[in-house]
């Protein structure tokens, strides 16, 4: 497992809230415009409390955040929060990076493939 | 540096890694298959793990640790969803308390490993996506699935077998 840098349960929550396409297109809009919830609503086949509930769901993960401007609460995508998740995501990437490095040295020979990397990993 | 191509899916939070190596097929799964092997690449430098059980079969389990600089032992653990040896395993990845159960507060990775032939060498293909916890109950249900299918299958071929020349 990579180390994340986001605390557990956090993590959990983010993740959650973006392993769903309505909610991760609600957080592209949002980014874009800061729509109201009625306004979001009106934009997918569903009810306005199921939009509202995936809102809420965001909301908490720390995704985006809502402010009273007039009579109108607006949706804000929090870019801070998406990054970080984004960070996770390439933390995982290292990951893997290191062990496919390490599974090449394991196996002893010298891969053919250009090495665009001037920093050589030594072993033993 | 064996690694070719490297593609990031923020969307569905979806890494894809291709490494290509100078050894057979077999080799690199043996990578995989044996935990004395697996434990040399699995943690970085600084956190060498240390698999205890390791059941590579549907629904089986691999449970590990890590050790840290400072004595620290973060542990984990996979749940084998299915795997066909020498070319695919699946299996996701979690982190585990103390006590080696997994840690339902935090995310776990999905992992899916493929083997092929190329060249005279193996393509390895890794795609790993975070998932959810109810992500995880599918998984384990339809490594179960797939476990049964698995035993039906050889007895078929156990039946077969003893079927014999009439």
């Amino acid at each position: 497992m990579v180390v994340d840098e986001l605390g557990g349960e956090a993590v959990d929550d983010v993740f959650r809230a973006l392993a769903d396409a309505t909610r991760r297109d609600i957080l592209r809009r949002c980014a874009e415009g800061d729509p109201s919830v009625s306004r979001l609503a009106e934009a997918y086949p569903m009810s306005f409390a199921s939009v509202q509930k995936h809102v809420a769901v965001l909301e908490r993960a720390g995704l985006v955040s809502k402010e009273r401007r007039g009579r109108e609460r607006r949706v804000h995508t929090e870019l801070a929060a998406v990054n970080r998740a984004q960070q996770v995501l390439d933390e995982l990437e290292q990951t893997w990076r290191g062990r496919a490095e390490r599974m090449s040295d394991l196996l002893g020979r010298r891969p053919n493939a250009l090495n665009p990397n001037p920093e050589e990993e030594t072993t033993g | 540096m064996s690694v070719t191509s490297i593609d990031k899916d923020y969307d569905n939070l979806t890494t894809t890694l291709v490494a290509d190596f100078d050894a057979p097929v077999d080799e690199v799964w043996q990578l995989w298959a044996d935990p004395r092997k697996l434990e040399r690449w699995w943690g970085p430098p600084t956190y060498p793990a240390t698999f205890e059980k390791h059941d590579l079969a549907p629904g089986g389990e691999v449970t590990y640790f890590m050790t840290g600089p400072e004595g620290d032992r973060p542990r984990g653990w996979w749940r084998v969803t299915s795997v066909d040896p020498p070319t695919s395993l699946r299996f996701a990845d979690g982190f585990a308390s103390d006590d080696g159960t997994p840690n339902e507060e935090m995310p776990m990775v999905n992992v899916e490993v493929r083997l092929s032939d190329r060249d005279n060498g193996t393509r390895m293909e890794i795609r790993s996506t975070y998932g959810s916890r109810e992500e995880l109950d599918r998984l384990i249900e339809m490594g179960a699935l797939e476990g049964l299918q698995q035993a039906v299958g050889q007895m078929d071929a156990l039946l077969a077998a003893g079927a014999g020349p009439s």
